[in-house]
C-alpha cells in the first residue's frame, strides 16, 4: 500500500472541506472496498478523512418513510425493524450481498460508492479505462463474462455495478442526500447517481468532488409485494451475475448496467397490463446483444419474470 | 499515529504507520498471532475479530480507524483451562483439520451468535422479518464469511450447533 495521511473527521462541514481541497484525498467509512483496492493499488488515495464515526448511523421516521445515515453499517440496517417491515426487498437485498464480516462494516453510503467487481478492473496488469483512462478496455473480448452490462454500456466499458442495495433502493424510489463543499444539502434519485460509463468510466457519480452522502430516503412503501432475486456462481458471498428488485410496480436489475438500472420497460408493460414473461421480454429485446451475453440476458429476463411472478404472492408492507 | 485500543480487557497505545491493518497490528506489533492472514482482502475470514462485539476482517481495517475500541481476539474468548463454549464445541465435534482457518470460525460464530441472538435476518429466511431458527442452513448462510480449505465444514456446523442448541 502506498503511504498516506489520515484524519478523523470532527464534523461532516470539515470533512467535505478536507476532501474538496485535496485532489488526493477520498472519504473513509468501512474500509472494505476502498482498503481493498489500495491494497491492489488501484486506489491510490494520499489523505484519508475518516468519516465513519460522523453521527450518521442512525434511521429516523421521516413523512411515512424512513431517513437512513449514511454511515450506519449494512447489518444494522438489515436488522432494524422499521426497515424489515416496511422494506423486505431491501432487507433481502442487504443480506444478500458480501459476508456477515463485511456488513458489519459497510455503510450505507459507502455501497452505493463501492467500485465495480470486472476482472479486468481488478487485473492490473491489463487495460483498463476505469482504472487507467485511455488504455482501453480488456473486457470487451475478455473471457470472464458474466458481470457484463448488458444495458447502457459503451466502447470504453462494460462493467456493471456490483450492489444489491442500490438495486432494491432503486426499485423503492429511494434518493440520497449529500453535503456539497458550500456547505448546502442537496437531494438526488438514487437512480440518477450513478453515470453510464460513455467515454469517461472513471466517473461514476454524478457527486462533486468532496460532496458526502449524508443519508438515503425511502419514501413510503408502495403497495405491492416487494422481491428481491439473485443469482451468481454460488450460494451465498458472491456478487450477482444478475438481480432483480420489484418493489409494487417498480422493479430494477442488478448487475446488468454501469448503474442500478430501473427497468422502465417492464414497468410500463406491466402497467400496460402485459404477464410478467412480456413484460420482461420488453426489457430485454432492448439489451445490447453480443456474441457471448445471450446466456446472460436470458437469465435476466427469466430471473425479472419470475421475480414478477413471486411479487404478486408476497407481503405488503 | 498514536492509537489506543482495548485488547482483550487490556488498554494498548501503539504508534505505528497509518498503513497498518488492525490485524497486522495484532500480529506484528502486539503479538497476538492467533488471528490469522490468510487472503489479506476480506475474502477467507481467517482474520476474523470482534470489535466493540460485532465480527470483522481484521486485514480490511486500519488501527487508526479504530481508536476506543475494544477488541477480542481468539486469545481473550477463552484460556486452556477454561474454554469458551464455541471452543469447546470445536473440539467435541472435531471442527478442524490444520486448525489455520479455526481462530477466525470461533470469533465469526461468536459474533454470528450473538447476532442471530438479537434477531438479525438472513437471505435464507422465507420471511426476513420473523424469528431466526439455526438450522442447518441458516448457519452455512451466516458462516460464509469463513472458508475452511481442509473443508470441516459438516464439523464446523455441527459445532456451532451444538452451542446454539445449549442457548435456546
Amino acid at each position: 500500500m502506498r503511504p498516506f495521511t489520515y484524519e478523523r473527521a470532527a464534523d461532516a462541514l470539515s470533512a467535505v472541506k478536507a476532501v474538496a481541497e485535496n485532489p488526493g484525498a477520498k472519504f473513509l467509512a468501512g474500509g472494505t472496498n476502498l482498503l481493498d483496492l489500495m491494497k491492489l493499488d488501484i486506489e491510490r488515495p494520499t489523505h484519508l478523512v475518516d468519516v465513519g464515526r460522523l453521527p450518521f448511523a442512525g434511521v429516523e421516521e421521516v413523512n411515512g418513510g424512513l431517513r437512513v445515515g449514511g454511515a450506519m453499517v449494512n447489518s444494522k440496517l438489515a436488522a432494524h425493524p422499521r426497515v424489515r417491515e416496511l422494506y423486505p426487498v431491501l432487507v433481502r437485498a442487504l443480506v444478500s450481498g458480501a459476508s456477515g464480516q463485511l456488513r458489519n462494516k459497510a455503510t450505507t453510503a459507502g455501497n452505493l460508492l463501492q467500485r465495480t467487481r470486472c476482472a479486468y478492473f481488478y487485473d492490473t496488469t491489463k487495460p483498463c479505462n476505469k482504472r487507467q483512462p485511455g488504455s482501453g478496455c480488456s473486457a470487451l473480448e475478455g473471457v470472464h463474462g458474466s458481470h457484463d452490462a448488458i444495458f447502457g454500456a459503451s466502447k470504453a466499458c462494460i462493467a456493471s455495478h456490483p450492489s444489491d442495495m442500490a438495486v432494491a433502493l432503486t426499485a423503492l424510489g429511494a434518493s440520497v442526500e449529500t453535503l456539497t463543499p458550500s456547505g448546502a444539502s442537496r437531494t438526488l434519485a438514487v437512480q440518477d447517481l450513478h453515470r453510464l460509463p460513455g467515454d469517461t468510466p472513471q466517473v461514476e457519480t454524478d457527486l462533486a468532488p468532496g460532496e458526502l452522502i449524508t443519508a438515503v430516503l425511502l419514501p413510503p412503501p408502495p403497495e405491492g409485494g416487494q422481491v428481491y432475486r439473485k443469482v451468481r456462481g454460488r450460494a451465498s458471498y458472491a456478487h450477482g451475475i444478475a438481480s432483480v428488485a420489484v418493489a409494487g410496480g417498480r422493479v430494477a436489475l442488478g448487475a446488468v448496467a454501469h448503474k442500478p438500472w430501473r427497468a422502465a420497460h417492464i414497468e410500463d408493460a406491466l402497467a400496460a397490463g402485459a404477464s410478467a414473461v412480456e413484460a420482461a421480454e420488453a426489457e430485454l429485446s432492448k439489451a445490447d446483444r453480443s456474441d457471448r451475453n445471450a446466456l446472460k440476458i436470458s437469465l435476466v429476463g427469466r430471473l425479472a419474470a419470475a421475480a414478477i411472478e413471486e411479487s404478486k404472492t408476497r407481503r405488503t408492507a | 499515529m498514536k492509537t489506543t485500543i482495548t485488547v482483550n480487557g487490556q488498554a494498548r497505545t501503539l504508534d505505528v504507520d497509518s498503513r497498518t491493518t488492525l490485524l497486522d497490528a495484532l500480529r506484528e506489533h502486539l503479538g497476538l498471532i492467533g488471528s490469522k492472514k490468510g487472503c489479506d482482502h476480506g475474502q477467507c475470514g481467517a482474520c476474523t475479530v470482534l470489535v466493540n462485539g460485532a465480527r470483522i476482517n481484521s486485514c480490511l481495517s486500519l488501527l487508526v480507524m479504530h481508536d476506543g475500541d475494544q477488541v477480542t481476539t481468539i486469545e481473550g474468548l477463552g484460556t486452556a483451562e477454561n474454554l469458551h463454549p464455541v471452543q469447546q464445541a470445536f473440539l467435541e465435534n472435531d471442527a478442524f483439520q490444520c486448525g489455520y482457518c479455526t481462530p477466525g470460525q470461533i470469533c465469526s460464530a461468536v459474533g454470528m451468535l450473538q447476532e442471530a441472538a438479537d434477531g438479525w435476518p438472513s437471505q435464507v429466511m422465507e420471511d426476513v422479518a420473523a424469528l431466526v431458527d439455526l438450522t442447518e442452513a441458516e448457519i452455512r448462510e451466516r458462516m460464509s464469511g469463513n472458508i475452511c480449505r481442509c473443508s470441516a465444514y459438516p464439523q464446523i456446523v455441527a459445532a456451532i450447533r451444538s452451542v446454539a442448541g445449549d442457548a435456546a
